[in-house]
């Protein structure tokens, strides 16, 4: 106390420097002392945590890396003392690929790779080209990465993907002005409608007329799929549908038409109000029941579209809370420019309700990228399928831990990859100083 | 009281013989709440227009209903020539023509300045995203804020952000504009800045309707005084006469508790 007395003293009224905090405040003393040992009863819990993370962390250590066994082909190479990771290894093929045929596999690691790369492209910060990127993803990737999956004709998906490609910029074209900077683009967004018909028939009846052909791949039928590969289609597709159908149904909630808001009512009701396990089970066993005889869907379509519809229920209600938190006067100020509804909400109104919600919208990802493991039950074999499957083989009896270890680790880089993301777009977006 | 703010010499502002709104037998109800009552209202072009009155008079939502953010339930609205019903072809063009101010500015905060301002020529207007910058920024210059362009709304004063909202009507080069209670929500020192901008406007020949308090406001550019009460227009007439002699018992009350606190 003297001390401070002293410097008062010192200095004349308006000339008091800056001075250095005290130095039990600062540095890694200050920290201790906050944070660990700031009274008597944090003393003793900091002394406890320490002991529980000694009696915890070494055991745990030597059982994953020092006593395990990394080398080996087989059962007979693990030693027993820890983990036994030839299991993995033995497996790997099957946990991250399924039953896909050996020399097909090519086709996934392209399409990873092809994701991949854009994927870096959109974290450049510089890149200018970025919503291209966002394009193709979107709208190219898809046709690209389902010619690679299931095989087929090259030469009518080319085809195919060329004419989609025109449709949908086209598109753009006709209904955003500001691109309708030369005179062609207006006529062009004229005769858009009729190019539409064309290729609209020419997909109804395109398939009989496609007698030539630049090569095929062979086509892998979808109980091959499995592994890690697997829960990325069932997830990747899951999320990737669930977002746009989630945010109509709760645009629809709020729809001040009643047919409209009771259909989506109705709707989202029902699909969050039934487990997901009925609902894949409906999907795989009953479903097939009422359709005519001989008409069937592939049984991994069905499951995606359930998981689809199933995470679209959720979601709606995730952007539902994000539309009831914008004001009523972004709505009243769109409108009073002008602008109809659709362009309100688009322009307006979801880019603000999105971005708030953004942390429940990862949180439904998340949620469902780890509920893709439910499909098991209708005989599909994701990842931790695959990994349950390996650890009952008669070879492999008694290693499922190790299986299950591998799986959450693998689920866990995904989820928390998702949720720095999720931070990353929150930090990116935040305009609210 | 900004009366100080308003010293500036009055221009020539001609009324001219369009009819640019016109209200009859205009009513609306809130549920059982009858909160517009017979409303004959007669707009002019150019005609400088100030709504007073307490607080639930129903002045707000008048002006709510000329571009149809509240519907009214009998009579008849006329904006421009083109009446509004339900039908939205009609509620969309009157919208283009006819800009509004509100209380608390409400410019889209996810959008810079400039992107607030272009938003509805491009998209409204159809107008190219260069021209509709060009534009944007000329009337940026115009309420004095150009170097904010690029800022977001939550960086700017509430001052600022009523001038860009002011910018963001102006952009869709509207007929008629409609401000309400543009200065309530902003604090002694930055009202004056947007008096001023509205001022200029007000000099510039618009017509506009002005729900506001600011009786030197009223003074300096409006051509008519309207006083609203429980639903009615209570009185109406020439600023000068309006303040200084008012007919109704309501609006000498009203008048004598709003100059003299």
């Amino acid at each position: 106390m003297a001390n401070t007395t002293e410097a008062a003293a010192t200095y004349a009224v308006g000339q008091h420097p800056d001075l250095a905090p005290p130095a039990s405040t600062v540095g890694v003393v200050g920290w201790l002392r906050a944070n660990l040992f700031s009274s008597w009863v944090n003393t003793l819990l900091t002394l406890a945590s320490l002991w529980l993370l000694y009696i915890v962390i070494p055991p745990l250590l030597n059982w994953v890396i020092f006593d395990a066994d990394w080398t080996g082909e087989s059962r007979e190479d693990c030693s027993r003392v820890g983990a036994c990771w030839v299991f993995i290894k033995v497996w790997f093929k099957q946990l991250m690929y399924g039953r896909y045929p050996d020399q097909e596999l090519w086709r996934i690691n392209t399409a990873y790779a092809l994701l991949a790369g854009a994927g870096v492209l959109l974290f450049i910060p510089k890149f200018r080209w970025k919503h291209w990127v966002g394009v193709f993803l979107l709208l190219v990737y898809p046709v690209i990465a389902f010619q690679l999956f299931v095989g087929g004709d090259i030469t009518f998906s080319a085809v195919n993907l060329l004419l989609f490609g025109l449709i949908v910029a086209g598109g753009v074209i006709r209904f955003v002005p500001a691109l309708q900077s030369k005179p062609w683009m207006g006529t062009f967004g004229k005769v858009y409608p009729l190019a539409v018909a064309v290729v609209l028939l020419w997909w109804l009846f395109g398939p009989s007329l496609a007698a030539f052909s630049i090569g095929s791949f062979e086509f892998i039928e979808t109980p091959l799929w499995g592994g890690l590969f697997l829960t990325l289609v069932i997830a990747v597709v899951g999320i990737v549908a669930s977002l746009p159908i989630g945010i109509l149904l709760a645009l629809g909630r709020r729809s001040e038409m009643p047919i409209i808001k009771a259909i989506c009512i109705a709707f989202i009701e029902l699909w969050r109000g039934v487990p997901l396990i009925t609902v894949l089970f409906m999907a795989s066993v009953m479903f097939p029941l009422f359709l005519p005889e001989g008409m069937n869907f592939d049984k991994l379509l069905r499951a995606l579209i359930g998981v689809m519809l199933f995470s679209a229920a959720y979601m709606a209600e995730v952007v539902r809370g994000g539309l009831q938190a914008i004001p009523k006067g972004q709505y009243e100020a769109a409108e009073a420019i002008g602008l109809s509804y659709w362009k309100m909400m688009g322009l307006v109104v979801l880019p603000q309700a999105l971005k708030l919600v953004i942390p429940g919208i990862v949180n439904t990802f998340i949620g469902l990228f780890k509920d893709t493991t439910l499909v098991l039950i209708i005989g599909l074999f994701d990842f931790l399928g695959m990994a349950q499957l390996a650890g009952t083989n008669p070879d492999w009896l008694g290693f499922a831990v190790e299986g299950y270890v591998f799986t959450a680790l693998g689920f866990w880089v995904f989820c928390f990859g998702m949720s720095r993301y999720s931070q990353h777009l929150e930090r990116k977006l935040h305009t609210g100083h | 009281m900004a009366n100080e703010a308003v010293q500036t010499t009055p221009t020539q502002m001609s009324v001219g013989e369009e009819i640019m709104i016109q209200m009859n037998d205009v009513h609306k109800w809130y549920g059982q709440f009858h909160v517009l009552k017979n409303i004959q209202l007669t707009v002019h072009k150019g005609e400088r227009i100030v709504i007073c009155g307490p607080s639930g008079s129903g002045k707000s939502t008048l002006i709510r209903c000329i571009n149809r953010l509240e519907e009214h339930q009998r009579g008849q609205i006329i904006v421009e020539g083109t009446e509004l019903t339900g039908d939205l072809k009609h509620i969309e063009q009157v919208r283009r023509e006819v800009g509004m101010v509100f209380q608390h500015f409400n410019l889209f905060p996810h959008l810079t300045v400039l992107d607030n301002l272009t938003l509805g020529p491009i998209w409204v207007r159809k107008m190219a995203k260069a021209e509709a910058e060009e534009s944007a920024m000329k009337y940026l210059e115009r309420v004095k804020i150009p170097e904010q362009a690029q800022k977001y709304p939550g960086q700017l004063s509430g001052g600022q952000q009523q001038r860009v909202a002011i910018a963001r009507s102006l952009c869709m080069n509207p007929k008629i504009m409609l401000f309400d209670e543009p200065t309530s929500a902003l604090d002694p020192e930055m009202i004056k800045e947007v008096l001023d901008v509205m001022i200029e406007l007000a000099q510039s020949g618009i017509t506009m309707i002005c729900v506001t308090h600011e009786m030197g406001f009223a003074k300096t550019v409006a051509n008519r005084v309207i006083f609203m009460d429980g639903g009615e227009i209570i009185e109406e007439n020439e600023p000068e006469e309006f303040f200084n002699n008012p007919v109704n018992d309501r609006t000498k009350l009203f008048l004598s508790q709003i100059l003299h606190h």
